[in-house]
């Protein structure tokens, strides 16, 4: 019986040496360890044998099994990995063929300079307003201060509707109207962006129509040094922490006193190039303290209130960031352009 | 302003300063200088020649062989110009002298004769044409006999110079004049200001005797006075007052015309001479004109005026356009021997009148408008005679005739050292303050405390009040040395309003979602304003005095320019394009504007080409109504509306009839959604291109609910596929409605899956297949409960709409 056994062992081994497929192993399995296989039927024939035998027999038909199976176990490993392979080769692809490409649009750029300037004055305590493009002489000129014989009041040079309607030539009206909607009671801390007009004639560095952004600060003793900080924090946040920011006297009739405001050149770091034109310096905002007048005009008491004001050109802001050389670009909508500013 | 740095350098010591020193200077002192022209940059070698003899060249007509002393030696000169002759002084470019226009002078033979050198015209120096005297403007430059012959003659010239051109802002009229820029310069300096003499001999004769004056509207002219010279003699003016001329851009003409321009220049007082002689009476009248009154001006136009305007007359017609132009008649000419030399003050608005509306500028006219300072009027007077009596030999007689109505009290600024660190944010002492005022020539003094009285010059209209001083007193301190503090009061939270939080989120889907955003113009055509409009518009905004037809009226639709935008980029062969706007339309009145229009804040775009494209894998969807359709779906459920939105075939004339649809919003039509009509496309050029525009401001402000969560299911759902077939005409929504009234609260879900039109079929059917799911958020649903519900579904699509399923 026992050589029965090993014999059976040797040719089950045999028989999964030889099997080249799961089916195969699974035959050889079903055949030697099956209910009906020979060591089952060996193991029946146990009643014939002494008492001291059946156990030896018994723990070497176990081992049959045990060997048996493990090489089952074994060979099943092995014929699967190799199926696995096979198919792993088969399933090779060209790993640098483009991928499935997702349609993706842009913002525009002055869409995007303005969200950034929106988003930094929000940080620091603004509220974003907007008012009508289709503006009262009264709001566009009279409530900021400018005299009746200035020359953006003159019919060729701002977009006349009606005697006193125009299409607005600044921002700042809604500065005028939102100062009258808070009743002479601060603070007001507004932004406002939006479309401008003017009759210019559009070539590479004029555009009838563009876009502004003004900024307006009015409280209890708002002082120049405050428009000093806040202008400063804004050019370090927008045009990077190494920039700095000048201030030169100039004249607006809504501001007094009034300054134009120069940030350090980028390129050159203020030695003088070619886009600053030697100076060191590029011009980027008009700004002031408001002038009491105006304050005044909008229910605001000039001697309890101050403020500042300042207002940037967001095309400017736009070429200066980007490199653009012609501001006919931002409203001729080429996709060759528009498609570079998905990266923003 | 063209500011002369030798000039300047008379009134303010400024000698130890470089031109471009001053210039930063003054640039950041608040006057602006744009430009720094430096006259002669590089030119040597130009010497003051004699001619000793001018021959005619023997093989050319046009040459002459001169004989040009040059101080060391004679040199043999060949030259063209027609007005060279023997015993003149003229400038000669000796051989190594490099010219303005590049021109480098060599010995030369010209026509077998050798020349030494070139004897120069004022152009070939570098000073512009129109500057140029007219008798030179046609040859070479010849000098007053006090020339001396050898010296430089760059130098002669006043070309060793640079000039400054000023951007003055409208506030500092007060350096429209060499004195104002000496003021400022002297005040960022701290240092004195010289004024010229102005001293001069007076004969027995009065004025008065000879003239008289008389103002009819003293609020327009406060102030005239004249004097009147005799025996003058009309010639060239010396060298020095036509360099001085020419470097701030005036062309000399005479010394009596020169004269009064140096002194405007000067002075900033613009001064008329008339000649008595012509003037044509013995009385000066200053009036308003009569409507249609005319006078020709020295520029030899005749000039209609109106009773806005003002004029200087000799009682009966006009003489002179105040502050704007003399006349003609009356205009100084070589044979003049007795001058009236006006001094007025006109009123700004008054002389930018008549300027405006005449369309004429001149040096006086810029000035009055901007205000001259009215306190120097005299002394400017007085500047002009005294050089009249020296340069035109002119007898002055005693005195002036004049009229005065100037206010005589001075204006004073009260204000505190206090108030003005507040304004500014800086500490400066009161000290600190009238030493800056020191400086500006304002005559300041504390009184009680830290009260500070400011005298306030004539020569500085501008300023009025206290902030005005704070900005004389920060710029003069330096804005580099305020301190950069931040606000103290109280902090607010920035934020982006509701609405304007979703515009963003928009924006941010129509990009993801594979859109450019565009930006285009708001003015468009009268004819871009009738087309693809969402309501019919009561009136336009039209723009009074447009630039060109296609830009006279605010737009009230963005789809015609997106549709340009279209047609833009498919000349330029970029087929494939996809944009949005997000921007106002203008809605007017019937008739006249009365109000401030409609601003309504749209949402449009326009799609044309393949939408979407795999190329190896060989995948391709070209942009159709659904497509678009799509990007609506989704930007309503971005903004959590899907539940209100509903399509309904559109009748738009330039949409494509059986391709578009009215988007409704609560059943409110808020939009428009096709392909743009094969007949308008063909117009704009277009090919096959998908627009949709959206009422934004109703979309926007509409209250959206706070997102919260729904539980996740505890019980499975049991879906039920159905094919239908249903009559063509039929919209697919009607019959998902159907389904879904009919499967009441268990349907939880309706999708159509396929769509099939064919041979199958009975003619003029469709097949719709939908897939329902059924679920109970309570309780396992049994079959038998969902084949009841199913069963009612397919009963009313029967009974309502006339739908079988499909065998």
């Amino acid at each position: 019986m026992i050589d029965r056994l090993q014999e059976l062992r040797e040719e089950a081994l045999q028989e999964l040496e030889k099997a080249s497929s799961v089916k195969d192993i699974d035959e050889v399995r079903v055949k030697y360890l099956g209910k009906k296989g020979p060591i089952t039927e060996v193991l029946r024939g146990m009643g014939k044998l002494s008492a001291e035998e059946r156990p030896k027999v018994g723990q070497l038909a176990n081992e049959v099994r045990e060997d048996i199976q493990a090489k089952v176990e074994e060979k099943t490993e092995e014929m699967e990995a190799a199926a696995l392979e096979a198919q792993l080769a088969s399933e090779r692809i060209d790993v640098t063929l483009p991928g499935r490409e997702v349609k993706r649009g842009a913002r525009h750029p002055l869409t995007a300079v303005i969200e950034e300037i929106e988003d930094i004055f929000i940080g620091l305590g603004f509220q974003v307003t907007e008012g009508p493009e289709v503006e009262t002489d009264y709001y566009n000129f009279e409530a900021l201060n400018l005299p009746p014989d200035h020359p953006a009041r003159d019919m060729q040079d701002s977009f006349y509707v009606t005697d006193d309607m125009l299409l607005r030539t600044q921002t700042s009206p809604v500065q005028a109207r939102t100062m009258e909607k808070h009743n002479g009671v601060g603070p007001v801390k507004i932004i406002c962006p939006g479309k401008v007009y003017r009759r210019d004639d559009d070539d590479a560095t004029h555009s009838h129509q563009f876009m502004q952004i003004e900024g307006l600060y009015v409280d209890k003793g708002v002082r120049m040094s405050d428009l000093k900080g806040i202008l400063n924090t804004f050019v370090k946040n927008y045009f990077g922490a190494e920039r700095n920011i000048r201030l030169r006297p100039s004249f607006f009739p809504f501001t007094e006193p009034s300054v134009e405001v120069d940030v350090s050149c980028g390129i050159c770091a203020g030695e003088g190039c070619r886009v600053c034109k030697q100076s060191g310096w590029i011009e980027v905002l008009g700004a002031g303290m408001v002038h009491p007048r105006v304050l005044e005009m909008s229910g605001f008491d000039a001697k309890e209130y101050s403020g500042f004001a300042f207002g940037m050109g967001v095309e400017r802001f736009a070429l200066l960031k980007y490199g653009i050389d012609d501001i006919r670009h931002f409203y001729t909508n080429d996709i060759r352009f528009l498609d570079q500013f998905k990266r923003v | 302003m063209l500011v002369s740095y030798e000039w300047l350098k008379e009134y303010v010591e400024i000698g130890d300063l470089t031109p471009e020193e001053v210039a930063e200077k003054l640039t950041r002192g608040g006057v602006e200088v744009d430009v720094i022209i430096p006259r002669s940059e590089g030119l040597d070698h130009v010497v003051v020649g004699y001619v000793e003899e001018c021959q005619q060249h023997p093989n050319a007509d046009k040459l002459n062989i001169c004989q040009v002393n040059t101080g060391e030696e004679t040199a043999q000169i060949i030259c063209g110009a027609p007005n060279v002759a023997a015993g003149q002084r003229v400038a000669v470019a000796k051989p190594g002298a490099r010219l303005p226009g590049g021109i480098k002078i060599k010995k030369a033979k010209l026509r077998g004769e050798r020349s030494e050198g070139m004897i120069c015209s004022l152009q070939e120096l570098g000073i512009e044409q129109k500057l140029v005297t007219k008798e030179f403007i046609d040859g070479i430059y010849v000098f007053p006999e006090e020339a001396k012959v050898g010296e430089d003659a760059v130098e002669q010239l006043g070309l060793r110079d640079t000039v400054l051109e000023l951007d003055l802002t409208p506030n500092r009229a007060d350096c429209l004049s060499m004195i104002g820029v000496a003021y400022e310069m002297a005040a960022l300096l701290d240092r004195e200001v010289r004024h010229p003499g102005n001293d001069f001999h007076e004969s027995e004769e009065a004025a008065s005797d000879v003239v008289s004056v008389h103002i009819d509207v003293p609020e327009d002219n406060p102030y005239y006075g004249a004097h009147v010279i005799k025996n003058v003699t009309i010639k060239p003016s010396p060298m020095w007052i036509q360099n001085r001329l020419t470097a701030a851009g005036i062309r000399p003409i005479n010394n009596v015309v020169d004269i009064t321009n140096y002194v405007l220049l000067e002075y900033g007082q613009p001064l008329h001479a008339f000649d008595l002689h012509r003037f044509g009476s013995n009385q000066i009248v200053v009036r308003r004109a009569e409507n249609g009154e005319k006078i020709t001006t020295l520029d030899d136009e005749v000039r209609t005026l109106t009773e806005d305007h003002m004029v200087i007359t000799n009682g009966t017609e006009p003489t002179a356009l105040a502050g704007v132009m003399g006349g003609a008649f009356s205009e100084v000419q070589n044979d003049t021997t007795t001058i009236l030399l006006e001094a007025a003050y006109f009123t700004p608005s008054r002389v930018r009148k008549a300027s405006k509306d005449l369309g004429l500028r001149s040096e006086s006219s810029i000035r009055f408008e901007k205000g001259i300072d009215s306190g120097r009027v005299e002394e400017a007077a007085e500047r002009a005679v005294s050089l009249l009596e020296k340069y035109a030999d002119g007898v002055v007689l005693k005195g002036k005739v004049h009229e005065d109505y100037r206010p005589k009290e001075h204006r004073t600024i009260t204000t505190t050292s206090e108030r003005l660190n507040q304004i500014l944010g800086t500490d400066l002492k009161a000290d600190e303050m009238l030493s800056i005022f020191r400086r500006l020539r304002l005559e300041a003094k504390t009184e009680t405390e830290d009260r500070l009285v400011v005298n306030i010059p004539s020569r500085r209209p501008d300023l009025e009040i206290e902030e005005d001083l704070s900005e004389e007193v920060a710029r003069l301190y330096g804005y580099d040395r305020i301190p950069v503090t931040l606000p103290e009061g109280i902090t607010t939270p920035g934020s982006l309003t509701p609405v304007q939080k979703k515009r963003r989120k928009v924006r941010r889907y129509l990009e993801a979602s594979g859109l450019h955003e565009a930006i285009t113009y708001s003015l468009t055509s009268k004819k871009k304003t009738q087309q693809f409009l969402l309501n019919d518009v009561s009136g336009t905004v039209e723009v009074s005095l447009p630039m060109s037809e296609e830009r006279s009226t605010m737009r009230t639709s963005l789809i015609p320019h997106l549709l340009d935008a279209v047609q833009y980029n498919q000349n330029r062969q970029m087929n494939d394009t996809a944009v949005f706007e997000l921007g106002s339309v203008f809605i007017g009145e019937e008739g006249e504007l009365t109000r401030q229009p409609e601003e309504k804040t749209m949402l449009g775009a326009a799609i044309s080409g393949t939408w979407e494209v795999q190329l190896w894998q060989g995948e391709k969807t070209e942009t159709d109504f659904y497509v678009v359709k799509g990007i609506i779906e989704g930007l309503f459920e971005e903004l959590q509306f899907s539940h209100a939105l509903s399509f309904t075939p559109s009748k738009k004339g330039e949409l494509h009839p059986g391709r578009s649809a009215d988007i409704l919003f609560n059943d409110r039509n808020i939009g428009f959604i096709g392909q743009v009509h094969p007949r308008t496309a063909k117009e704009w050029g277009l090919k096959e291109t998908y627009v949709f525009q959206l009422d934004l401001d109703l979309l926007l402000t509409e209250e959206t609910n706070t997102l919260s969560y729904e539980p996740l299911p505890r019980y499975p759902s049991i879906a039920r596929d159905i094919a239908l077939v249903v009559n063509k005409d039929i919209p697919a929504a009607e019959v998902k409605e159907v389904i879904e009234n009919a499967g009441g609260t268990l349907l939880k879900n309706v999708t159509l899956f396929d769509l099939y039109e064919g041979e199958k079929l009975e003619a003029g059917k469709k097949s719709l297949a939908f897939s329902l799911v059924y679920l109970d958020p309570e309780r396992t649903l049994t079959d038998e409960e969902v084949t009841k519900t199913h069963e009612n579904v397919l009963v009313d699509l029967k009974e309502k709409l006339d739908v079988e399923l499909r065998r």
